[in-house]
């Protein structure tokens, strides 16, 4: 089970987000349109991280569930956090600027997703995608 | 700083972009291209994308402001060679690219801004 | 079940190896009512598998053929059950080859055990679960075999069902046959977006005429197609939507508002045609059966 810590500081960090989850979906052997979509949803949610969350940073991890293999990425930031998730995640992608940009197409895209946020405190989003 | 390079064809405008942006690579890009309609009296403006493996959201937008902003300049804008994985991706991610005019490759996209290039 | 303290199958096996495996194919040839195997190849299989397994019976008397000393005759068994499944035995006729060992070994072990039931009955008992054992083994990797070629036919058979074909410059069809299921329908979507970069075609004519039921996933996927392919610069037409399909999909909520979709593939063709800009115009009056 490799694991890398990426943090999450400047636009720079995000392209170099995407490169180590495309390095890592690759790896595990992901479908290109699994790739794409993975990396596509790491590109929203590192974006998220940095503009509302302030920077932070994200671990790439490879994991298995013991038939399959999976990439697993888990997002921090100590922002302000997010006070009404179930709105976020409802609302969808909007053409605006709104928070819930990304958050429920990151859901969509992945197999697994979880978020956990308080405000004041700063939000999590892991992020799980598995192989066939 | 690199800068995404526009090159210019009759009275369209071609940009071809390979690299993966990073954002002030994509807001010198929208400054340059609206720039480059004026100065060119440019009526179309081509952007090649079938280089690009990942189209998020972000990347949406710039495409979404460009077209935008080429039509207040009285340019039609369209978007190129979007590979099928990223087509995938973004219906799943919910981004329409509405105004946005999208053909499968240069050819046909350029067919497709020529009655614009035409008109005088 | 382990051999009696002191088994001598090992010796035995050894010192009469020879006399076993003439028995053994002289019994294989005479039951043989089917002739699927020449005499030679009987001979020459026999004595591959023997030999394996009185190696193994030398170092190994535990008679568990999972240990490591039992892996060369493991792998007899795989070669030779893979061999005769690719020539259209059944499951049966490859453990029965093995089983029909136990009647030669069992003949030597009262020869040589003629005065000691006990003992017979130990040896007998150990040489016939060992046999037993690499039977069944026999049976378990006929049907991994067998899955593996099932399985690799399906993936053959989807890769053909899906075809996409050509009608017209830059017009594509993909006649959908059979049910679908969501992974077969993420497969064709791919190959159907990939075909219209390929072929440089605009529009592509999905016909689900031969599609007998439509659930909600597959009208979503189909959906989504239609999406893809239009990010893309290019438009996709559903045709072949019978009665009961166009029920299914309103009952399903589906919204197919911005799809353009006709009864037919023959519609579909003609609409596409237009978009395309040709006109198709009879010959006879006119001499040019086709402008574009």
């Amino acid at each position: 089970m490799a694991s890398e810590t990426l943090s999450i500081r400047t636009s720079d960090d995000v392209v170099r987000v995407r490169q180590a989850v495309r390095s890592v979906a690759v790896k595990i052997g992901l479908t290109l349109v699994d790739q794409t979509k993975v990396i596509t949803a790491a590109s929203e949610i590192a974006r998220n991280t940095l503009e509302y969350g302030g920077g932070g940073s994200v671990v790439v991890e490879t994991v298995t569930n013991g038939a399959r293999a999976g990439l697993r990425l888990v997002f921090e930031d100590r922002g302000p956090g997010i006070p009404d998730v179930e709105r976020a995640l409802v609302d969808g992608y909007t053409t605006g600027n709104g928070l819930g940009l990304g958050l429920s197409g990151a859901r969509r895209l992945c197999n697994e997703f979880d978020i956990w946020s308080q405000p004041g405190a700063g939000t999590r989003v892991t992020l799980t995608k598995w192989k066939g | 700083m690199d800068r995404i390079p526009i090159l210019k064809f009759g009275e369209l405008l071609l940009v071809t972009i390979q690299v993966d942006m990073h954002d002030r690579l994509v807001m010198a890009l929208q400054e340059d291209l609206t720039e480059r309609i004026v100065s060119n009296r440019a009526r179309g403006v081509l952007i090649d994308i079938s280089a690009l493996e990942i189209v998020d959201s972000f990347i949406g937008r710039m495409l979404g402001n460009i077209a935008g902003m080429a039509r207040m300049l009285d340019a039609q804008t369209v978007v190129v060679g979007m590979q099928p994985a990223v087509a995938i991706t973004l219906v799943e991610l919910g981004l329409s690219l509405t105004g946005v005019r999208t053909a499968l490759n240069v050819e046909r996209g350029m067919r497709l801004l020529r009655p614009a290039a035409a008109e005088q | 079940m382990n051999a009696p303290v002191r088994s001598r199958l090992p010796e035995i096996l050894r010192g009469r190896e020879s006399a076993i495996l003439s028995e053994w194919v002289r019994l294989q040839i005479e039951t043989d009512g089917r002739r699927r195997v020449s005499p030679d190849s009987i001979r020459q299989q026999s004595r591959e598998l023997l030999a394996a397994i009185c190696d193994a019976v030398r170092h190994d008397t535990s008679g568990v053929i999972t240990t490591p000393e039992w892996a060369a005759a493991r792998g007899v068994v795989d070669r030779l059950t893979h061999s005769t499944l690719s020539e259209g035995a059944s499951a049966s006729e490859v453990a029965m080859f093995v089983f029909s060992l136990k009647q030669p070994i069992f003949a030597e072990l009262r020869r040589e055990y003629a005065g000691d039931a006990q003992l017979l009955a130990d040896e007998t008992w150990f040489a016939n679960t060992a046999v037993d054992r690499l039977g069944l083994y026999a049976t378990e990797v006929y049907q991994k075999a067998r899955n593996e070629i099932i399985m690799r036919q399906q993936a053959e058979m989807l890769e053909l069902s899906t075809p996409v074909v050509q009608l017209w410059q830059g017009i594509l069809a993909l006649p959908l046959i059979g049910t679908l299921d969501s992974a077969r329908t993420q497969v064709v979507m791919e190959n159907l977006l990939a075909a219209l970069v390929r072929e440089n075609a605009e529009i592509a004519i999905i016909d689900i005429t031969g599609v007998p039921t439509v659930d909600t996933l597959v009208a979503q996927h189909l959906l989504k197609t239609v999406a893809a392919a239009r990010l893309m610069g290019a438009e996709c037409i559903i045709s072949g939507i019978r009665p009961q399909i166009a029920q299914t999909i309103i009952h399903l909520g589906v919204d197919l508002a911005n799809v353009i979709t006709k009864a037919t593939l023959a519609d579909a063709f003609s609409v596409a045609l237009r978009r395309a800009g040709a006109t198709i115009t009879r010959a006879g009056a006119q001499p040019h059966a086709v402008t574009a």
